[in-house]
């Protein structure tokens, strides 16, 4: 069995879960006033500290959520309605179009519903926003823009975004900057930094649990809530804290912060085997993203290949039959295979985007793994070349 | 043997790939999604692609403890069965979708993709049997008469049937039902879908207005006097009584049915009962399940879904099938499937294109 899938989920740490386990048994609402509340409370506190020493973040500036769908939503939501609530003529939402479809569904609902402005930021062929275009676009009227949102890194092809200089430029412009730097946290250098408004986390992509993730909001951006009832984090996400889960996330990321040189380092040559296997197996398949295979450049986990003349979904069943378990792209499409938008968005025309696969390799990753992998691959990529892309809706 | 189990999110194709799985074989679910209109997704509970029946095939699968795939057939089943659908309808014809969906579909597309993939076999919920005999497969009607589905299979050769699961055809729906119960299948008690499941809402006329806009035409009696008006002749089949809507009643106090529609003018033409009866039908590239039989050779014949089979005699059997029924038929639809059986066994399957007088009528014959 060779688990492929990292950038899906990952497998939690042993401290991660050692925390999380030994915080499920105890008693405490961090928001009581009593004891076992204070008991909860200073686990919370010493998280967030922790998690926001892992960031260059203050502590206050970490809001738990749910998730990162939850910390995306709460970040465009919230930048919109309080940037366009001070001044209605902040319409304009400018997001790169290569998000998660958390950042892009949540951009083209407000578009949708609350009659904001949806531009996409164009990329270029490797997936990364092409800044000369960013510039050009907020300078036609910065007055008119409510937020600027870009992922740390893109989840499908791992493409490293231009993080500094899309903040210098919102600075520049005086613009709040969002980024989803869920994929980005533990694999390379993430830094709350001047210029960034708001930055998303979250566990279960970086060795913590599932269901907790944090906003980490700038102590002066101002954030409409989503959520409303008890005023928890600073009033704006509402809901008690989930010790235990708050617990496992900062146990996480403080290891993998840590380690992150370490783990960067085991994550690339894997993957840099792994590429390289999988083109000496089968030669003309192509990778996709950045071909320069720096942290600077691409995720140290990942790997994205189009295989011609294949339909990514064939592949994918004849690999899991094999035990090989990796992904056509992002898993949150309900199971209709869709073309990826990241793809498309590459200028991949929609054939080769749909013959692809993406292999994200985590810390429980092992060159047996890869082995696995391209002993399998040559037949699935022969076999599901003969099935062919044609014969999926053909007619008789 | 590799098996595709299709899985509609229903008792019956749960049970299929549940038996195919006890019975040793490899399976894996596949759920079609046979539309991208999220107004089918979300309001319809009685058609049979929504995103719950989804989830519920989904659960199916976990509950075998099988891999599950959804395999996109949206542009397919546009392209075949929808846009057939509405032409057959265009045309003054009764279409029947299932038909075209097994034959284009199931049978066809996810049949090849499935055998490119290196599976053995497709596996079904439909009551039908297919029995190995001295002569090879055959097909045969399923075993419980108000659920045999064997008259929408009415498509596959014996080449195609090496690859067809059949497994619970030789039950009732109400065994079926009880072993999902007793083997845990959480759709043991889900209704049953009848209506065609890319319209949700069962209103089939209501649907084809929204493709074909309003079309207004005449309702004439056999002598083409008007009695009335229509907004669109697609809203009418052969037989239909109701909904006639006719503002003068028949001179002879008889009600009236539908006897045929002219697809050019639109023409809606009614009349009394008996002018209804059938007593010849010429069906069209017949598909036979072995041997094509010679004229002469008595039969039944099957002329729309859960019909009674009536008793004919084969006059022709090539290049189209022309029969003679033995006792008139009332209301036979073209367009419809006409299936030939041998007691149980379907013999074969060809599409209604002409009755009775229009056979002469029509010039080739």
């Amino acid at each position: 069995m060779a688990y492929l899938d990292h950038a899906a989920t990952t497998s939690m740490s042993p401290a991660s879960s050692a925390a999380l386990i030994a915080e499920l048994g105890q008693l405490g609402n961090p928001s009581s006033l009593h004891e076992a509340g204070r008991r909860a409370r200073r686990i919370v506190e010493e998280s967030r500290e922790q998690i926001a020493a892992a960031l260059g973040a203050r502590p206050g500036e970490v809001v738990f959520t749910a998730g990162g769908t939850e910390a995306d939503n709460l970040a465009l939501k919230g930048l919109y309605w309080s940037r366009s609530a001070a001044d209605p003529r902040r319409r304009r939402i400018l997001v790169s179009a290569v998000e998660h479809h958390a950042v892009l569904d949540t951009a083209q609902w407000l578009a949708d519903h609350e009659g904001a402005e949806l531009v996409l930021l164009p990329v270029d062929g490797i997936g990364r926003v092409q800044l000369a275009r960013v510039r050009e676009l907020l300078s036609v009227a910065p007055a008119d823009v409510a937020l600027l949102s870009c992922m740390w890194a893109n989840n499908e092809v791992g493409t490293m975004q231009p993080i500094a200089e899309l903040a210098e430029l919102c600075l520049e412009f005086g613009i709040p900057f969002h980024s989803d730097a869920v994929q980005a946290v533990g694999q390379v250098p993430v830094e709350f930094r001047s210029g960034i408004s708001a930055l998303t986390i979250s566990g279960h992509k970086l060795g913590g649990p599932v269901g907790i993730g944090a906003l980490v909001v700038g102590r002066d951006v101002g954030l409409t809530p989503v959520l409303h009832g008890g005023g928890q984090e600073r009033n704006v996400r509402s809901g008690t804290l989930a010790t235990a889960t708050i617990a496992g996330l900062a146990a996480a990321i403080g290891e993998a912060v840590d380690q992150m040189a370490a783990r960067a380092a085991h994550l690339s040559n894997l993957r840099d085997l792994l590429v390289g296997q999988v083109l000496r197996v089968v030669p003309d398949a192509v990778l996709n993203g950045d071909p320069v295979l720096t942290p600077a450049a691409r995720l140290p986990n990942n790997a994205h290949f189009s295989f011609s003349g294949c339909e990514g979904d064939a592949l994918l069943l004849l690999l899991d039959a094999q035990g090989v378990q990796c992904s056509t792209g992002s898993a949150c499409s309900a199971g209709v295979p869709q073309p990826s938008h990241v793809l498309l968005a590459m200028g991949v025309d929609s054939v080769q985007a749909r013959g692809s696969l993406r292999f994200s390799l985590g810390m429980t990753s092992t060159p047996a793994d890869i082995a696995e992998l391209v002993a399998a691959l040559p037949g699935a990529v022969d076999r599901a070349r003969r099935a062919g892309v044609s014969t999926v809706g053909r007619t008789a | 043997m590799r098996v595709v189990a299709a899985l509609s999110g229903g008792v019956d194709s749960a049970v299929a790939a549940a038996r195919a799985v006890a019975a040793g074989h490899d399976v894996v679910a596949v759920h079609l999604a046979l539309s991208r209109s999220p107004e089918s997704h979300r309001v319809g509970a009685r058609g049979c692609c929504t995103l719950e029946d989804a989830r519920d095939a989904r659960r199916i699968a976990d509950v075998l403890g099988i891999p599950f795939y959804v395999w996109d057939m949206a542009e397919a089943f546009e392209r075949t069965v929808i846009s057939d659908f509405i032409a057959e309808y265009e045309a003054g014809r009764t279409p029947n979708p299932c038909v075209r969906c097994n034959e284009h579909i199931k049978f066809s597309a996810v049949l090849d993709r499935a055998i490119a993939l290196g599976f053995d076999a497709v596996c079904t919920g439909h009551y039908a049997q297919v029995i190995a005999g001295p002569g090879g497969l055959t097909l045969h009607r399923g075993v419980d008469p108000e659920k045999d589905q064997s008259y929408v299979l009415a498509v596959l050769d014996p080449a195609k049937l090496v690859h067809v699961m059949l497994p619970i055809g030789g039950n009732t729906k109400s065994e079926i039902r009880a072993e999902a119960e007793q083997r845990g299948l959480l759709v043991a008690a889900k209704p049953d879908s009848h209506d065609i499941c890319f319209i949700p809402d069962g209103d089939t006329a209501g649907w084809l207005r929204s493709r074909l806009g309003e079309r207004p035409g005449q309702i004439v009696d056999v002598d083409g006097t008007v009695l009335g008006e229509h907004s669109g002749a697609y809203a009418f089949t052969v037989g239909q009584r109701r909904g006639l809507s006719l503002s003068r009643p028949s001179t002879d106090g008889e009600p009236r049915y539908v006897l045929g529609i002219e697809p050019v003018s639109g023409q809606v033409r009614v009349g009394s009962h008996d002018q209804l009866a059938v007593h010849r039908i010429l069906a069209t590239g017949p598909r036979w399940v072995g041997q094509v039989a010679e004229p002469g050779t008595r039969c039944l014949v099957q002329l729309r879904a859960h019909g009674t089979p009536v008793e004919a005699i084969i006059i022709e059997s090539a290049p189209d099938l022309l029969v003679e029924l033995t006792q008139p038929y009332f209301g036979v639809a073209t367009g419809q499937t006409l299936v030939v059986y041998d007691g149980d066994r379907v013999v074969a399957g060809a599409t209604i294109e002409r009755v009775d007088q229009a056979i002469e009528v029509g010039g080739d014959r």
